[in-house]
């Protein structure tokens, strides 16, 4: 299944059916360089990651091929840490793995792709592989609050109801 | 029980669900309408309905002879919902990176400047000169 919108920006999604893979394709104003910087740099990348009204905490980061990273997401009085390996960390391919520690067992592996697009712009790929179609669809489903839970009653209301 | 969202997902990984899905967005359609494009046995396309069926995302017609099948675009707008804010969410994240960008911009003022790299080529594509 894919699903690719453009409401209210740039960035398209597309949820493969082959494979339990998330991609996100975004243009940007900058150089392949500097996508690059925000992404290897520690600072940098702390003042973009995380949701609005969340501080992140690296613990520590070694942004090289075979280096390792962790950092803390602070938000409310709630730490969620990440932790992941570099395993590949190259201008225009960075691959890593992505874990939850709220869910220690799950691991994502992410390769993201620079590519240059010429007058100082920049196309991202971030694909997000996990190992189970049914995490993919918890990890696209999650993050959503209210809104997921809103979905879901309404759905089993439908369901019950015999409406579908 | 798989949650509602994985078994629509499930529902839809498959390519000839897509199809009848598809098909399906025109308008009802019997069993026997939807098998004609394949080259399956009515067994398969049944079985393939059943899945579509399990997930909310078709019903059947009470119609005892021909029990048309009716897509239900209500659950099928939930999933788009949801894929939409994760999104959403990716968006507001990529936005924070423009900023840092921009900022990384104003740090090395050798760059050309894209606003007017941008305004040249929009008036070049409208057959203006500067």
């Amino acid at each position: 299944m894919t699903t690719t919108t453009t409401a209210d920006g740039t960035t398209t999604i597309e949820a493969l059916a082959e494979v339990p893979l998330i991609r996100l394709t975004r243009e940007f104003a900058g150089t392949p360089a500097q996508l690059y910087r925000a992404h290897t740099d520690a600072d940098l990348f702390a003042r973009w990651t995380g949701p609005d009204g969340t501080e992140i905490k690296i613990d520590h980061w070694d942004a090289r091929t075979g280096g390792s990273w962790r950092y803390v997401n602070v938000s409310g009085g709630q730490e969620h840490g990440f932790h992941g390996c570099f395993h590949t960390v190259r201008e225009d391919r960075i691959v890593q793995t992505f874990t939850w520690e709220g869910m220690p067992d799950g691991v994502a592996l992410e390769t993201l792709l620079i590519e240059d697009l010429g007058n100082g712009r920049t196309r991202l790929v971030t694909e997000s592989l996990v190992d189970s179609f049914e995490t993919r669809d918890a990890i696209l489903a999650s993050g959503m609050e209210v809104g997921v839970n809103d979905g879901y009653a309404r759905l089993d209301t439908m369901l019950a109801g015999g409406d579908v | 029980m798989p949650d509602p969202l994985s078994q629509v997902f499930a529902a839809l990984a498959d390519p000839t669900r897509r199809d009848m899905v598809a098909r399906l967005c025109a308008g009802d359609a019997t069993v026997g309408e939807l098998a004609a494009p394949y080259d399956v046995s009515l067994q398969a396309v049944s079985k393939h309905l059943k899945v579509l069926e399990g997930a909310g995302l078709v019903t059947r017609g009470r119609d005892a002879q021909r029990r048309p099948v009716h897509l239900e675009a209500e659950v099928f707008d939930l999933m788009t919902k949801w894929i939409e804010r994760y999104r959403r969410e990716a968006e507001a994240r990529y936005q924070r990176l423009d900023a840092v960008l921009a900022d990384l911009n104003d740090d090395t003022t050798h760059l050309t400047d894209l606003t007017d790299l941008t305004d040249l080529t929009q008036q070049s594509q409208r057959g203006e000169t500067a």
